[in-house]
């Protein structure tokens, strides 16, 4: 009875806070119904930039799900496998290769070579951080495995400050993807449209992988139960190592395509994206993957819209910088109220 | 016969191949030049050598261990320059890579600087020889320190250790050493910031022998292994060493090592207050920096004398900034109380970033300045004197530390402590036992973020200034290093772990350089093969060593 009396405070304190937020939310949109400072056009292109934004997020987001699914664990250095590739790739390959004036002539086949690069190196540093750190600590308090990986992900971080430099690197410009062409009324940016046709492409592969594929199958079978599945005659380290290969090439993906895009590469660039990849999949309920894509999606266009939509006519100044803060604020407020996502959980029903 | 012999030697190129592959990054990563610039011992050895010559050493080091007391000295020895001699390999290829090609443009660490500390400044050819020549000794005299005594080795290993470390720290030396024994004794032991040869070897030899001297007298005497427990005016007796001790410090440290002993301090107060959330609470706490950031704009609004200023004194503002913080957690709290592990370390991550953002944002740019920060705050003050030195400074620190150290002893053994294990031990379980969660929880992180935003009052009006870029995950990330790498739970391996993480990087400027990535490696190190800290607490070292005893990881 105690318990319910002092849990009951918190409630309402939360109920109290989920009004607050609806209000200012909902006052912020409704004033800007009223006033519309944007034209149609304008919200056209924010709604656009979020889709490409959120087939970005999309992409990493499918990391921190698959392998949440199997190991039950965030993988925090998964940021860092998507930085690793396209930074290495960038630095390597494709710097080099626009020096020379290589990538003047034959664009195509340079971005396939930065691709294949970004994506082995993100999955080598995959198979390394799950090999060295994750492995040996399967059987670990969570909380060992939690550390470990944040320790792996600093580590990942200044490892390649250190080999590339902590400056900025440009990703040269791709000649073929500059400019736009025109859609309904605006303009899509053909970076934009490369991004989400990729991750179509990339998350139908995925799909048809995860179930049509045996190697699929058995990562499902892990993720629904370890030891049933080893008594199957799986191998559960060899899947395990599987799912990291495969979340690390889409990580690999989704770092050429933010190169692309955003055309520079640093070491730090994992952190964000690897942020709110996390609030995607939580958002779409960790461990599902359709959710993982619908989450990252629905991420990138809340943040695109939103500040437009309801921060602006609240009057605060300069509110675009407050765009980090709603998608923190989104992920805090999923996890308080809906842990278990849109979608809901899907490949783990507990968790611990 | 010949196989096993053949999957020996196989094994033992792989150590090398691994070895080789690790020096040859540390290279590329550029902490070889770094660390090239401090000498260890003057004109003779850099801590750059110490960097590349560390992994073949550690490996060759752990296979003559495996095949120890087996008699077999010609191949453990053989072994070993195996090691020395594939390790080596790979830093040649690197230079002979460097020479060859253009890779500077891609690896800007990979220097003519860095290649001539690798070669021994001695060019291509000869150098090849020298390095590896270098790298194989290095290796041999590993291996077969392996064949010494326990004892005799142990006493070596301090000797050594301490003269890389004294070393390494001479030029922070230097200046206590003058002022303390004049010129000509710096003259005698230290050239250009590094020491002598002769001193240097006396220091080792002597340092050898007294640990062995200490070794045999301290093993001479029977272990006393329970003491009855003291009253009360005897261990404040037994403590009184210690207090003076801390009371005198600034004087013998100068002014640059009380400023660095101030940090960590500071660091100390914030690791202590981490340590009752995730040590005792065993709740992962990522946004710890934001109650540290709460307590210094907190110091820095109410007290500073420009325009954003309210202008209380010092001493007025503390408590209000230690409640202002607690509250903070209280109410970052509450939205976490049902979320566990890693949910919790990413809502909490978020909070943290969610706060400095706010700070920086002009939205709240006319209260907290943006990213012009609060400027003017002022120094402490005892009516007129104003504490405006570290050495002045340290005592408030000192006090800071002293009492936060003190109620988290108190409260470890308390009840509440209790009820913070059992918290983290079993949430389910502690609730069935009568234990209220919200209670326990909330008084975890109201007290944890208590301490946080002391440490951050007091950083504020050291630093007379704050900028919301000074409060980014990374100081997060520093103090669970420290609590972490010190042990969990426990208030001694906190001290060790902030003067260890914190005090070493500043002391070791070029160490700085490389602080995130030795912590990141520290802290997988730690979780693999120490989980318990240097200095754990009894509670941790009986639970992680039973549980190995009892269930044995299965094998994989």
């Amino acid at each position: 009875m105690d318990r319910l009396k002092s849990f009951s405070v918190i409630n309402a304190f939360l109920w109290l806070l989920r009004a607050a937020i609806i209000a200012i939310v909902v006052w912020g949109t409704i004033q800007t119904i009223l006033n519309n400072p944007y034209s149609d056009r304008a919200w056209k292109d924010f709604i656009i930039f979020g889709i490409a934004q959120g087939s970005m997020y999309a992409l990493i987001a499918i990391g921190y799900t698959l392998v949440y699914g199997v190991l039950k664990m965030i993988n925090f250095a998964h940021s860092e496998f998507f930085m690793s590739g396209i930074f290495t790739a960038t630095s390597v390959v494709a710097l080099p290769l626009s020096e020379s004036g290589y990538m003047a002539e034959h664009p195509l086949i340079t971005v396939i070579a930065v691709g294949i690069v970004a994506i082995s190196v993100s999955v080598l540093i995959a198979l390394v951080t799950e090999r060295i750190a994750y492995r040996p600590l399967r059987n670990a308090p969570r909380l060992m495995a939690l550390i470990t990986a944040i320790g792996a992900s600093f580590f990942w971080q200044y490892y390649f400050r250190g080999l590339f430099g902590s400056q900025v690197r440009p990703f040269p410009r791709i000649a073929a993807l500059e400019g736009s062409v025109p859609f309904f009324g605006t303009e899509i940016l053909k970076t934009h449209i490369l991004v989400v046709v990729v991750t179509i492409i990339s998350l139908l592969a995925l799909n048809f992988f995860i179930t049509r594929t045996k190697a699929g199958m058995s990562i499902r079978a892990v993720a629904e139960n370890k030891d049933v599945a080893s008594l199957m005659g799986i191998n559960v380290d060899r899947t395990i190592s599987l799912t990291f290969v495969t979340c690390a090439a889409m990580a690999g993906i989704a770092g050429l395509l933010f190169a692309i895009v955003y055309q520079q590469v640093h070491f730090f660039m994992g952190f964000f994206p690897g942020i709110k990849a996390f609030t995607a999949a939580v958002l779409g309920g960790i461990g599902n993957i359709p959710g993982a894509a619908v989450g990252g999606l629905f991420l990138g266009l809340f943040e695109s819209v939103g500040p437009s939509l309801f921060l602006q006519s609240l009057g605060i100044p300069a509110f675009n910088q407050l765009k980090d803060v709603i998608a923190f604020t989104m992920l805090v407020l999923v996890l308080i109220f809906r842990p278990q996502g849109i979608l809901g959980e899907r490949l783990a029903e507990k968790k611990a | 016969m010949s196989n096993v012999i053949q999957q020996d030697w196989r094994r033992t190129l792989q150590q090398g191949a691994i070895a080789g592959f690790i020096s040859l990054n540390i290279a590329a990563i550029g902490m070889v030049e770094h660390f090239g610039e401090r000498f260890l011992i003057a004109g003779l050895i850099t801590l750059g050598q110490v960097a590349f010559l560390a992994a073949p050493l550690a490996f060759s080091y752990t296979t003559a261990r495996s095949t120890m007391g087996q008699g077999r000295v010609l191949n453990t020895l053989l072994k070993a320059a195996a090691i020395g001699l594939v390790s080596s390999l790979f830093l040649i290829f690197l230079i002979w890579a460097a020479q060859t090609f253009d890779v500077r443009s891609i690896l800007p660490n990979v220097s003519p600087t860095l290649i001539g500390l690798l070669t021994f400044e001695a060019g291509p050819g000869v150098g090849y020889i020298i390095l590896l020549t270098v790298t194989v000794v290095t290796c041999l005299i590993a291996a077969s320190s392996t064949f010494l005594q326990e004892n005799v080795s142990k006493a070596l290993f301090f000797g050594f250790g301490l003269t890389i470390l004294v070393g390494s720290l001479s030029p922070n030396l230097v200046e206590r050493v003058r002022n303390f024994f004049g010129q000509d004794m710096v003259r005698v032991l230290f050239e250009s910031n590094a020491l002598q040869l002769w001193p240097g070897i006396i220091l080792a030899v002597a340092s050898t022998i007294l640990y062995f001297a200490y070794q045999r007298f301290s093993t001479s005497r029977p272990k006393t292994t329970s003491k009855p427990k003291a009253d009360l005016t005897s261990r404040l007796l037994k403590q009184a060493p210690l207090f003076i001790i801390l009371m005198s410090l600034p004087f013998f440290l100068g002014t640059y090592l009380t400023e660095v002993t101030n940090n960590v301090g500071i660091f100390l107060l914030m690791g202590l207050g981490l340590n009752i959330v995730v040590g005792l609470a065993g709740l992962l706490d990522l946004g710890y920096v934001a109650f540290f950031a709460i307590g210094a704009y907190t110091m820095g609004v109410l007290t500073s004398t420009g325009s954003l200023g309210l202008g209380l004194s010092f001493w007025v503002a503390l408590p209000i900034c230690v409640a202002v913080a607690a509250f903070a957690g209280i109410v970052l709290g509450v939205p976490v109380l049902k979320m566990r592990g890693d949910y919790l370390a990413i809502v909490t991550l978020g909070f943290g970033e969610i706060i400095r953002l706010i700070a920086l944002s002009d939205m709240m740019k006319p209260f907290l300045g943006g990213a012009q920060g609060v400027l003017n705050i002022p120094k402490p003050s005892l009516g007129t004197f104003i504490l405006d030195d570290p050495e002045r400074l340290y005592y408030v620190i000192l006090a800071g530390a002293l009492l936060a150290a003190f109620i988290s002893n108190r409260l470890r053994e308390s009840r509440i402590g209790r009820s913070w294990i059992a918290v983290r031990e079993d949430e389910d379980v502690a609730e069935a036992m009568g234990i209220n969660l919200v209670r326990t929880k909330l008084l975890a992180f109201a007290i944890g973020a208590g301490f946080s935003g002391l440490a951050g009052a007091i950083f504020a009006s050291k630093l007379t200034s704050i900028f919301p870029h000074s409060f980014n995950i990374l100081i997060s990330i520093n103090v669970l290093s420290l609590i972490i790498v010190g042990g969990l739970g426990s208030i001694p391996g906190t001290v060790v772990g902030a003067i260890i993480l914190v005090g070493l990087p500043e002391l070791l400027r070029e160490f700085a350089e490389f602080r995130w990535l030795i912590y990141g490696a520290l802290l997988v190190l730690m979780m693999l093969n120490r989980p318990e800290g240097f200095i754990p607490s009894d509670i941790m070292r009986r639970e992680l060593h039973t549980a190995d005893a009892e269930n044995p990881p299965p094998a994989s």
